[in-house]
């Protein structure tokens, strides 16, 4: 038994690392891999408009990727900030009723919001394209009502990029908070109550800051996503709404610039962390996750 | 007053004053409706028929955050965002006092209970008697006109529970706020309350202080609810005053102190008997003394006493407690004893269908009690 004991506790400082190696694997290959792959890629050059990048330390891609494209970039933002702030507004009534009031109807409401999306997710931007479209009903109420213009329009605003957005990605929204909301003990409302606070007071010093968990995951959910999505600003857009997404589609499978497509992507990724890290700190619920 | 949920009468016509200062307990068993009751008072729930009345004014109709109680709440519901601290102040920043008022009292408050060290934890870094006592905080700092406890102890393990007793009690003295207290542990109830309202299946059954509880139960209910209670079938033959006359089947017949109204010669009775005023003789006593026969079952040491089980002829199953200077060389498992007791010490009851359990059964049932989850609509 004696002899054996170094060779067992050699097998239970291994095990782990076997158990990881399928994972790190797949990370390596198919993660940072293609970074590094796509690193380099940023800082090469191409000779000519067909011939293949070589690597040599092209700065410029980076330089040029702010300044030919910044307004995509911030457009991008202002239209997932947008997006994030209306899913919000939306998702957070809708999933404290299901919450508190659904019953035994809980599940079957929570099921309804996401059945939806069941629907492929370009056939669903495309039907808002018909939904929106300026000979369709809804358009002509409007006009009639006097909220348009008698020339205005829905399709290929800003609004209906922002709408479309806010559409796609509300499910991220709705259930996280659902889940932040259900976890709520009851009990903390009435005590609330208990301790002079009417409805609103209770809502606001223990229900909200016990659902900032999942606002907080909702919202990267919906932010990061949009962001960097092109399909709702290519059907539902005009070319004064492009955004970054569609920049990088432009270059990678169309202008077959690689090098920049590959720089927008990394200012694009820096950004999107640079964001989540300052809204971490502003929100503050590192020890209530 | 009364609560109905749809056709289920949670409480039915309850009715009780309060004194000021007192502390006072609602003991049952689940589901007799001591839990929507306290709800009542509080606000959460509204009375179906009848008032709730705080120093004079009907409350019934006033929400729970404009009433003048706090409640500390089973499993304390306490704030698991906020700190020790921000927990006490929350029911003092609500009704807007001033910043260095609220100060004052929470810090005052927190010694009471003993927690100044702790005022910037969180609840979940707590143990449970101390999120037990930022509960009692929480609620003590509104000085509220009376304090609501629902099972106030019941998540805190024995050694625990017996010290918050105590502590309860040298709280409630220091405050001299009115407690009002759900339990269904006969003993915690016994051991704090000034009086106790004994409930079953949404009626009170007996108000009273402990001891008047205990030795002149009101029903057969409260008899084996609290302590232990012998019970013999008879049958009334002669009312006189606050006594009466009953025949035990074949074993004779006694008179007896009652406190039951409107007894008739022919009803059905039962004789209750406390283990301790029992006594167990090893031959047949003579005329008339009334000795029951039966068979020893079991016998457990309880260090004061020994715990003597039999069964009697009319299959009856009673406990008599056999103090250590008595000698009864032949007590043993099958030996043939009688069961007797001084008249005084027994009290008449009416009969009932519904018993409380006792002994085991009645610890199995409050385990039960306390495992059953939440049951809907709050009837508990």
């Amino acid at each position: 038994m004696l002899e054996r004991d170094p060779e067992g506790r050699k097998q239970a400082r291994v095990a782990p690392w076997l158990l990881l190696a399928p994972g790190m694997l797949w990370l390596f290959l198919f993660y940072f891999f293609p970074l590094w792959t796509l690193l380099r890629m940023s800082l090469s050059s191409r000779p000519s408009r067909f011939a293949d990048p070589v690597f040599s330390w092209e700065w410029s891609n980076y330089s040029d990727a702010f300044s030919r494209y910044g307004a995509q970039f911030s457009r991008s933002f202002l239209y997932a900030a947008l997006a994030t702030v209306a899913a919000l507004l939306i998702a957070y009534p809708l999933a404290y009723v299901i919450a508190f009031r659904g019953g035994a109807w809980k599940n079957v409401l929570l099921g309804l919001c996401v059945v939806p999306f069941f629907t492929n997710y370009l056939i669903r931007t495309l039907a808002w394209r018909t939904i929106l479209g300026d000979q369709a009903p809804v358009v002509e109420t409007l006009r009639s009502l006097g909220v348009l213009a008698p020339d205005g329009r829905l399709l290929r605003t800003p609004l209906a990029v922002v709408g479309g957005l806010t559409y796609n990605f509300l499910p991220f929204m709705i259930l996280p908070i659902y889940v932040a909301l259900e976890k709520i003990d009851p009990r903390l409302v009435d005590a609330a109550r208990d301790l002079y606070s009417n409805t609103w007071r209770a809502f606001r010093k223990v229900v909200f800051p016990l659902s900032l968990p999942g606002v907080f995951a909702g919202s990267l959910l919906v932010f990061i996503p949009a962001a960097g999505d092109f399909v709702n600003s290519y059907y539902l857009g005009s070319a004064k709404t492009t955004m970054i997404g569609n920049v990088v589609q432009d270059q990678f499978l169309v202008q077959l610039d690689y090098p920049v497509a590959a720089a927008l992507s990394f200012v694009f990724m820096a950004i999107v962390m640079a964001v989540v890290i300052t809204y971490a700190r502003l929100l503050g619920t590192e020890d209530l996750v | 007053m009364t609560k109905r949920f749809g056709d289920f009468v949670a409480v039915d016509d309850a009715h009780f004053v309060i004194a000021r200062g007192e502390f006072f307990a609602m003991l049952g068993p689940s589901g007799c409706g001591k839990t929507t009751t306290l709800r009542m008072i509080a606000g959460f729930e509204r009375p179906t028929a009848g008032a709730i009345r705080l120093e004079g004014r009907d409350v019934s109709r006033v929400p729970p955050y404009r009433r003048d109680v706090n409640t500390v709440f089973q499993q304390y519901a306490l704030f698991p965002h906020l700190t020790v601290w921000d927990n006490v102040a929350f029911g003092l920043r609500a009704k807007r006092l001033p910043k260095g008022e609220i100060a004052v009292r929470v810090q005052q408050m927190l010694e009471i209970v003993r927690l100044t060290e702790l005022a910037n934890r969180r609840p979940a870094q707590l143990s449970g008697g101390q999120q037990q006592r930022v509960a009692l905080a929480r609620a003590l700092v509104n000085y509220p006109k009376a304090l609501l406890l629902d099972e106030p102890l019941a998540a805190l393990d024995l050694k625990l529970r017996q010290a918050m007793q105590l502590e309860l009690k040298r709280i409630q003295r220091e405050v001299g706020i009115t407690f009002i207290f759900v339990t269904h542990d006969q003993e915690e109830a016994l051991t704090m309350s000034d009086r106790i309202a004994v409930m079953s299946e949404g009626r009170v059954e007996q108000i009273g202080a402990p001891t008047e509880i205990y030795d002149s139960p009101a029903s057969v209910f409260v008899a084996g609810f609290i302590g232990q209670a012998n019970l013999f079938a008879g049958v009334v033959t002669r009312v006189g005053g606050d006594r009466a006359a009953v025949r035990l089947g074949t074993d004779g017949e006694l008179e007896a102190p009652t406190t039951t109204e409107g007894l008739k010669p022919g009803d059905a009775v039962a004789v209750m008997i406390r283990p301790e005023r029992a006594r167990l003789l090893t031959t047949e006593p003579a005329p008339p003394r009334v000795g029951v026969p039966g068979t020893v079952t079991d016998l457990t040491f309880q260090g004061p006493v020994l715990r003597v089980g039999m069964v009697t002829a009319a299959d009856e199953r009673v406990v008599a407690h056999v103090r250590p200077d008595e000698d009864l060389p032949l007590l043993r498992p099958g030996a043939r004893v009688w069961l007797t007791f001084e008249p005084d010490a027994a009290r008449v009851l009416r009969a009932r269908d519904r018993v409380a359990p006792v002994g085991d059964e009645r610890e199995i049932a409050e385990i039960e009690a306390l495992t059953v989850p939440r049951t809907a609509g709050g009837a508990r």
